[in-house]
């Protein structure tokens, strides 16, 4: 399959220009992901979708600047992206991205005081109603280690909406949980999504998942990632069971497993520059 | 719904968790009551056999050197001695420690360095210090001082510097995607994240410089009128004061104790503990 194309956003929130990503240097380097060009609008949500190790991770550090790129350009609203920032949140797959020895209300407070700035009494506010958008209320004053998985990653989830990011990055946020959690949390991100009309660069090697979260999924082929396909998740296609559904289901597993991994890197001309 | 459920155990567990602990804390505690006053009885017994007081005296016989010492304000001021230099060992200890780790955290060489000195340094006893410690210092504080901060300086920026490494890298990168400065990413983001080993640190060092302490005093008393409670040992063993000699170990016993129990555990309870840390 080629690369789906979809129209140039002629004001990308993000642009990814031929980014190659690589670990060590000479003989020994490994390439992570390679010549990956792909824009995001405000308000889109593009799913990183492959298999385990294809570079989804690599990439969405270093568009978190992270990590450093070692080929192309990530543009952030027409600048290049620099060090870490508030201005792109990230919700990692892993438990312990919520600081221990802060409570639930704690964590979500320091994070708009220091990511933000607020004083403490507008950020304690700010993270309350966060908290209670995902119903976490409840729990307020408990430390993350008397949470459950799904509850820690909500919380995760809270403090990343509460600061306000220009994009939210979220690596397999959903991944360690068991499958009727993950569900329903896929929905709630939608909800919020929606209220908020967040732009989120979304990693998974789900399917399903890819195209419930996703507004587009761009599917990475194995070690080395490349790009396979770019498509945009009709609407129709959002709910579980229906043709739409299965139709772009079966199309994107033909992408991932079907003719294989070598001959299908798109050919540069292919590709649109944003 | 579903949620609910999942979520409701998680939600009830930390109310039941400090109930649990401190009936499991009262139950520990007595088991020791009764052993401790076994060993009392099986040491009163045996000294009676004995029954040579300059060998082993009672235990009642030390018990009562000890409120003694206490009443007398002897034991007191000896311990006040003891304990005031072992403070100023202590926080010069803990002030080098924490420059050494800061400077490892920050750059390579600051961390080659500390492996290095620890590497060479940690397994030199304090007392084999002692003889330098006297030709630079002289005889007197400073010289204890000098051996106390050696005891406790590379065993507290060893286990600070091992806790600043294993801080998660999801953690780290949290704490960097908030933009925060150097100093406040150390302070606020690995300090605490290290605490566990920091403070098996600071206990180690605690132990180290309490022990280290107490043998140069025996080793080379510092002067009569202002020794320590090694002094005291030392003194009361040459006027064959036997009861007294146990009165002194009795009290660097209790002061151990009681620094291990209050500080330490208590330090630890108030933070890893709460926070679910400890290992
Ligand atoms: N720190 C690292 N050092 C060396 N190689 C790495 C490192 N991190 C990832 N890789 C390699 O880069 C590739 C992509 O890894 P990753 O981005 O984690 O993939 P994914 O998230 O898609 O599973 C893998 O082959 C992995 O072995
Ligand atoms: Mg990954």
């Amino acid at each position: 399959m080629g690369v789906t194309l979809r129209v140039a956003e002629p004001d990308p929130l993000l642009s990814l220009d031929g980014v190659t990503l690589r670990y060590g240097s000479g003989a020994s380097a490994v390439t992570a992901v390679q010549d990956i060009t792909v824009d995001l609008a405000v308000g889109d949500r593009l799913v990183l979708l492959g298999p385990s190790g294809c570079g989804k991770s690599s990439l969405l550090r270093a568009v978190g600047g992270f990590q450093p790129v070692d080929g192309g350009r990530i543009h952030l609203r027409g600048k290049p992206v620099g060090k870490p920032g508030p201005d792109r949140m990230a919700v990692f797959q892993e438990f312990d991205q919520l600081l221990p020895w802060r409570t639930v209300l704690g964590n979500v407070r320091y994070a708009l005081q220091r990511g933000r700035g607020l004083d403490r009494a507008t950020a304690g506010k700010r993270a309350r109603d966060w908290i209670g958008r995902v119903g976490l209320t409840r729990v307020l004053d408990a430390y993350p280690h008397t949470l459950s998985g799904g509850m820690k990653q909500r919380v995760a989830i809270a403090r990343a909406f509460a600061l306000e990011p220009d994009l939210l990055l979220m690596d397999e946020p959903f991944a360690a949980l068991d499958a009727l959690t993950r569900r329903q949390m896929q929905d709630e991100l939608l909800a919020l999504c929606e209220q908020t009309g967040a732009s989120v660069l979304f990693v998974t090697h789900g399917i399903d998942e890819a195209i419930r979260v996703g507004t587009h999924v761009l599917s990475l082929s194995p070690h080395p990632g490349r790009m396979k396909a770019l498509i945009p998740v009709p609407l129709a296609a959002r709910q579980r069971g229906t043709t739409a559904f299965a139709q772009l289901e079966a199309s994107l597993q033909a992408d991932l497993l079907g003719e294989a991994d070598q001959d299908t890197a798109p050919p540069s001309g292919e590709r649109r520059h944003g | 719904m579903a949620d609910a459920t999942l979520a409701a155990p998680a939600a009830t567990a930390p109310a039941a968790a400090p109930a649990d602990q401190a009936s499991r804390l009262r139950f520990n505690g007595w088991r020791k009551v009764v052993l401790l006053l076994g060993l009392a009885l099986l040491w009163e017994g045996y000294a009676r056999h004995l029954g040579n007081a300059l060998l082993l005296p009672t235990f009642s016989a030390t018990v009562r050197a000890l409120v003694e010492g206490f009443a007398s304000g002897e034991l007191l001021a000896r311990t006040a001695t003891s304990l005031e230099l072992l403070l100023m060992g202590y926080g010069a200890g803990l002030v080098l420690a924490a420059l050494l780790t800061a400077l490892a955290s920050l750059s390579r060489w600051g961390a080659e360095l500390l492996e290095l000195l620890t590497a060479m340094l940690n397994p030199l006893p304090a007392v084999a210090l002692l003889p330098v410690a006297l030709l630079w210092f002289g005889i007197g504080a400073p010289s204890l001082v000098f051996v106390i901060t050696h005891a406790v300086l590379w065993p507290v920026a060893l286990s600070s510097y091992a806790g600043f490494r294993s801080v998660p890298r999801t953690l780290r990168m949290t704490g960097r995607n908030l933009g925060l400065s150097a100093p406040r990413f150390i302070i606020e983001i690995l300090m605490p994240a290290a605490l566990p080993q920091i403070l098996a640190g600071l206990r180690l060092g605690w132990a180290f410089a309490w022990r280290t302490l107490i043998a140069a005093e025996l080793v080379f008393g510092v002067s009569a009128r202002s020794g320590g409670i090694g002094w005291f040992i030392y003194t009361n063993r040459a006027q064959l004061e036997t009861a007294n000699v146990f009165a002194g170990l009795l009290t660097i016993i209790l002061v151990g104790l009681i620094v291990e129990a209050l500080l330490f555990r208590g330090a630890a309870r108030a933070t890893i503990q709460r926070w679910g840390q400890e290992q």
